[in-house]
């Protein structure tokens, strides 16, 4: 596998594990023991049946007719909005609540941007009796309100990070710290394809459920388990990595991941990082990174919640180094414009986040005959607000 | 593996007892203050002085030293700024000076320039909290040892036994013990759990002296460091005295000779 994680931790020259020492026992005893846990015919058992019966997958590959039609392609949506919570954020929680079981952890730590992984991290506390407490940024709280309600519903605790632009960064710092200081019986579930090795890897492999249903699903529909095309949208990069898994290996399928431009990306309002970020070290791993000359750490700015972070996975890092992936980037009009087009044509009202992959669909051109896959990361419910003030539906 | 270059932190341990490493952030409280705070602290007998060089995201610290970073860009501080600032300071500061921050900005500016500037204006050692010992051993170590530069690694009470030989095998400065599972930021007394820490680290007799920091805050807190250790390293509590009563001589003075009794 020419994209996997090496046993350092790095992809190409991306990665690792750059943390203080107060970190190094947690991370550690991770490092040692995912593969085994997660490889264990038992866990897989248990992770198997919830996705299935808690979780609702298979998820839906949806053929979008109409879409299809707009676009001249044959254009699938890989329906993760589907989920329980709401998006493709479950897969890996149910994950990582069974090995934080299995560590022996009593309580649970998380970072939330939208809130999808908050609630997704309160959901499977809820499920497994655990204590949960969730940062998010304070700025994100007021414009994901929903979701702190649920969140809170659902037992959670949630507490707002004050410092820096309050939003996904500052969670994940007040995480980190939060984390420092509990060592011992706590564990941190982190959402994204982000932090240090292994959390890239093992939330990648929890989200690979994605495309290895796509491989069968593609495979009823189409007689081929190989699209033409798969689109996703990248924040820290979960969504995309679980869409891209079981495809990185084969050139002939085109990876096409989308980021959040903001108001532009060369506004100085973005969050595009592989063409505004340099190789840098944040929250534990060497990646691509928004920030200054002198390594300060760029706040990044995109109208969703989801995908405002300053950096990548360093796992995208490297697909973006290697010329794997191609990175596109839309607009927050573009955005809105793409979420409010599926709805009209689809009947289907995505997350903002996700309205990002859609909005690729104007930037390309397709062969009628071209198979299109859209990983549909999440649903917009928790994005009326921000829709109703956009207003141009 | 190990580097034999005396420099002044070897010096302080083999001359001094009791010793007192005092942190502050650079550009803090304002832009212009670093040589005079290095200047006062070793007229008031501090024996090291940590200089941070501010982070945007420093995910070790508490809330004190994280709002001095904060204020620190603010005002304008960078990497380059303060090595201007430092081309001075071996005209009138004797002690060791250790640079203290997060591994983004220094590999921003360039591991061999960085090297480089520390050796010209006299720094004898790093701390850089997100450095673990694998990368540092891996991709850094040569580079540091030309210059002549200490790498000072971190423990906890959670390091194990085999990782703290490690990291006493791999440095020649002194060790930089943690009180606490926790970010930095001062508290009023050790608990038993952190003595029988300090007593643990203590009877492994390592190579390396150690310095206890994170929760020291006054005399009595110093003199239990002192206890265990080679001394004690101070920082949110100088922080907040600096920022509360400024820079002067007479300040910093009385909050030497408060913490070292």
């Amino acid at each position: 596998m020419r994209y996997s994680v090496d046993e350092n931790g790095y992809y190409g020259q991306f990665g690792g594990a750059y943390i203080p020492e107060m970190l190094y026992p947690n991370v550690e005893e991770l490092r040692e023991n995912y593969l085994s846990i997660i490889g264990d015919s038992a866990f897989k058992a248990e992770f198997d049946k919830l996705l299935k019966d808690y979780v609702g997958r298979p998820t839906p590959l949806y053929f979008a007719n109409r879409l299809s039609e707009k676009y001249g392609a044959k254009i699938y949506l890989k329906r993760e909005d589907l989920c329980h919570t709401g998006a493709h954020k479950v897969n890996n929680t149910i994950g990582q609540i069974i090995l934080a079981k299995k560590l022996g952890k009593q309580k649970i730590i998380a970072e939330t941007g939208a809130g999808q992984h908050g609630v997704a991290t309160a959901t499977v506390c809820a499920l497994m009796g655990m204590e949960c407490i969730v940062y998010m940024g304070e700025i994100d709280m007021q414009r994901q309100k929903p979701n702190v309600e649920r969140m809170r519903i659902l037992g959670a605790e949630v507490v707002p990070a004050k410092s820096g632009s309050k939003t996904l960064k500052d969670a994940t710092n007040e995480a980190m710290r939060h984390w420092i200081s509990n060592p011992v019986d706590t564990h941190y579930i982190i959402g994204s394809v982000v932090g240090p090795h292994p959390y890239p890897d093992m939330v990648a492999r929890f989200q690979s459920v994605i495309s290895e249903e796509m491989k069968w699903q593609l495979n009823e529909e189409e007689g081929t388990e190989y699209p033409h095309y798969v689109i996703a949208c990248v924040g820290g990069g979960s969504n995309a990595a679980g869409a891209f898994y079981h495809y990185l290996d084969e050139e002939k399928v085109n990876l096409v991941a989308v980021e959040a431009a903001g108001k532009g990306v060369d506004s100085g309002e973005s969050a595009a990082t592989s063409y505004l970020g340099k190789p840098g070290v944040l929250h534990g791993s060497k990646t691509l990174l928004m920030q200054t000359a002198d390594g300060q750490v760029v706040e990044p700015y995109s109208i969703s919640a989801g995908l405002d972070y300053p950096g990548i996975g360093p796992m995208h890092a490297h697909l973006f180094d290697t010329g794997r992936v191609k990175f596109e980037n839309a607009t927050d009009e573009e955005a809105m414009e793409a979420g409010v087009e599926l709805s009209k044509l689809e009947g289907i009202i995505p997350a903002i986040e996700s309205a990002h992959a859609l909005a690729a669909l104007k930037k390309m051109s397709f062969d009628a005959s071209d198979i299109v896959v859209i990983n549909l990361s999440g649903r917009g419910d928790k994005d009326l607000e921000t829709y109703i003030k956009w207003g141009k539906y | 593996m190990e580097t034999m270059t005396t420099n002044r932190i070897n010096e302080v341990f083999q001359n001094k007892k009791n010793v007192l490493s005092v942190y502050y952030t650079a550009g803090f409280p304002e832009l212009n203050n670093t040589l005079a705070i290095a200047q006062n602290l070793e007229v008031a007998g501090a024996d090291i002085i940590e200089i941070g060089m501010p982070f945007s995201d420093p995910v070790a610290d508490g809330p004190t030293i994280q709002e001095s970073n904060k204020k620190a860009l603010e005002n304008g501080m960078s990497i380059q700024l303060l090595f201007e600032q430092l081309k001075e300071v071996r005209q009138s500061v004797s002690i060791p000076i250790i640079l203290m921050g997060y591994i983004n900005p220094v590999l921003q500016f360039g591991i061999d320039a960085f090297c480089e500037k520390c050796e010209e204006v006299g720094v004898d050692g790093l701390i850089l909290p997100d450095l673990p010992m694998a990368e540092y051993l891996a991709l850094y170590k040569d580079k540091f040892d030309d210059h002549g530069i200490k790498n000072v690694f971190l423990i906890t009470p959670q390091t194990s036994e085999n990782r703290v030989r490690e990291i006493d095998q791999n440095t020649d400065g002194f060790i930089y013990m943690v009180s606490s599972a926790s970010t930095t930021g001062a508290r009023g007394s050790f608990s038993e759990e952190q003595i029988s820490y300090f007593e643990r680290i203590k009877k492994m007799d390592l190579k390396n002296p150690t310095l206890i920091g994170f929760g020291i805050s006054n005399n009595d807190t110093y003199e239990q460091a002192c206890t265990y250790s080679s001394g004690a390293i101070i920082g949110s509590a100088f922080i907040n005295c600096i920022d509360s009563s400024g820079i002067e001589k007479e300040i910093i003075n009385q909050f030497v000779k408060d913490i070292k009794g």
